[in-house]
């Protein structure tokens, strides 16, 4: 099964820690990190990425460590950043084509591969155009198609709805979940929009760098007798604000 | 084997589209080598005489003289504004793409140079084609002896301009670049006067250029165009070419990290 294993991670920017001890394993399907802006999601998914090296404990894909074994990782792991990636001066369909030749694929499998996944997103039209023409909402569809590409087997996505009106959000997540459950891959959101979890997400709460939950949505509301993911959130965290 | 070709490719056309797309650049690439050969070459002709020295075999213009140094001018202009591309794709988050890719970085290092030295050797093309207009002797044999010179010196200097990226942590900060690296290395340099004749003027300044890599490039590519192999200026630009690719390695590696 394609798992990702964090252990004992932990990083700090100097004597600020932003992570600690955490311990997390990420199955196939829709797994969320939730947690407030400064919880430490954004460090979470540079460790996991390798884009930060960690400065104690281990990121596992599928028993492959990420800091000797990055290059096998990358291919089978497809990635939305926060901060937007694209090449303003490409268009789309050249922001396409030069993602797959970074991971060797050519330009007539690159657009097979996406054919399906523009025309869901609309952006079939577009191809031609500048991607500085798009807007910020077009620019996110982009993205998570571009991440899609290698058909990767693990999809990590940090905070990808920021800025997007609620039809688009709505319609990204909608397309990922279905893809997810076509696909059996293992996807990781991080968010801080609670309407975004769903009941049957494998949902971990960060937050002050530390895992406060983690477990089944519904679990989670049933252990901590909560009616939604708000006050589930809002107990859990004012809980430790108070310590 | 295919795949490491099609990212290859890849990386180099993109970099030929950015070019592409920004045409001025191209324009102020020219501009600049040809006020020089035309105007500042020009007034000081009648001032500067060069006398007999290797590569030449007679006197010379100093016109004719300083066009290698200007077409390594060129490499060195291109090379620091693919630094600054490079920062601008760090500040833009298209690096990450990049580092993203399971290609190592060596090689991915390997293709950005490769880029960088295909549109400096075409910028210099384009200008030694305009030194014709201006009665610019140069064989079309030494053209082409001087494209691997011209080639060796753009990977130097793109190796450097990388290092220096790494030290640029905003866009803004390209002009100190201007002021404190390609000035500088441009001027105590033999681009625009032969060593002799700065060692007339002053010592220090002479010992500078002397130990300054790019009049090793200049060098090079001098006695490339005149059919000529400057053997102790290969030797130091291809050490040179060497460590500043390991510390370019180095800070491309530590951008994952920026």
């Amino acid at each position: 099964m394609p798992n990702i294993v964090v252990e004992n991670l932990y990083h700090s920017y100097g004597a600020k820690p932003a992570l600690q001890a955490i311990d997390l394993i990420i199955r196939p399907g829709f797994n969320v990190i939730l947690g407030p802006n400064g919880a430490g999601k954004s460090t979470l998914f540079s460790l996991l990425t390798g884009i930060l090296p960690a400065q104690k404990g281990q990121v596992r894909y599928d028993q492959q460590d990420i800091k000797t074994q990055r290059r096998s990782i990358m291919h089978r792991l497809g990635v939305v950043f926060q901060q937007p990636t694209l090449d303003l001066n490409l268009s789309v369909q050249q922001n396409l084509t030069y993602f797959g030749a970074l991971h060797g694929i050519t330009k007539v499998s690159v657009m097979r591969q996406c054919e399906p996944l523009l025309q869901s997103f609309g952006l079939a039209e577009r191809l031609s155009d500048s991607t500085r023409s798009l807007n910020q909402g077009h620019r996110r569809r982009l993205e998570i198609i571009r991440a899609l590409i290698h058909q990767p087997q693990f999809l990590l996505l940090d905070e990808a709805t920021v800025g997007l009106d609620a039809d688009t959000r709505q319609l990204v997540l909608n397309t990922l979940r279905d893809y997810v459950t076509v696909n059996d891959v293992t996807l990781l959101w991080t968010t801080h929009l609670m309407d975004e979890v769903q009941s049957n997400d494998a949902l971990t709460l960060l937050h002050k760098g530390k895992i406060q939950a983690q477990g089944l949505t519904t679990d989670l509301l049933v252990q901590a007798q909560c009616n939604s993911v708000f006050d589930w959130y809002c107990s859990l965290t004012q809980t430790v604000e108070a310590m | 084997m295919t795949g490491w070709f099609t990212a290859f490719v890849a990386i180099n056309q993109r970099e030929l589209i950015r070019f592409w797309h920004n045409r001025s650049r191209l324009l102020s690439a020219l501009v600049r080598p040809l006020l020089w050969l035309l105007v500042f070459a020009v007034g000081f002709r009648s001032v500067l005489g060069v006398s007999i020295m290797p590569p030449y075999e007679t006197y010379i213009l100093y016109q004719e003289y300083i066009v290698p140094g200007l077409c390594a001018m060129i490499v060195l202009f291109n090379s620091m504004q693919n630094s600054l591309s490079m920062v601008y794709d760090r500040e833009m988050g298209s690096m990450k793409v990049l580092l993203m890719s399971p290609y190592p970085s060596s090689f991915l290092l390997f293709a950005k140079l490769f880029a960088s030295a295909v549109l400096s050797l075409l910028q210099v093309l384009i200008f030694i084609a305009l030194c014709f207009l201006v009665d610019v002797d140069i064989s079309l044999t030494g053209i082409v002896l001087a494209t691997p010179a011209i080639f060796m010196t753009a990977f130097f200097l793109g190796a450097l301009g990388i290092i220096l990226a790494n030290f640029i942590k905003q866009l803004e900060n390209f002009a100190g670049i201007m002021n404190f690296v390609i000035f500088p290395m441009f001027f105590m340099s033999s681009a625009l006067y032969p060593l002799w004749k700065i060692r007339e003027s002053s010592e220090w300044l002479y010992w500078i250029c002397y130990y300054n890599p790019f009049t090793y490039g200049v060098e090079l590519i001098r006695f490339a165009l005149y059919q000529q192999l400057n053997s102790s200026a290969l030797l130091v630009i291809l050490s040179t070419t060497l460590a500043c690719s390991i510390a370019a390695l180095m800070t491309f590696r530590g951008h994952k990290h920026a």
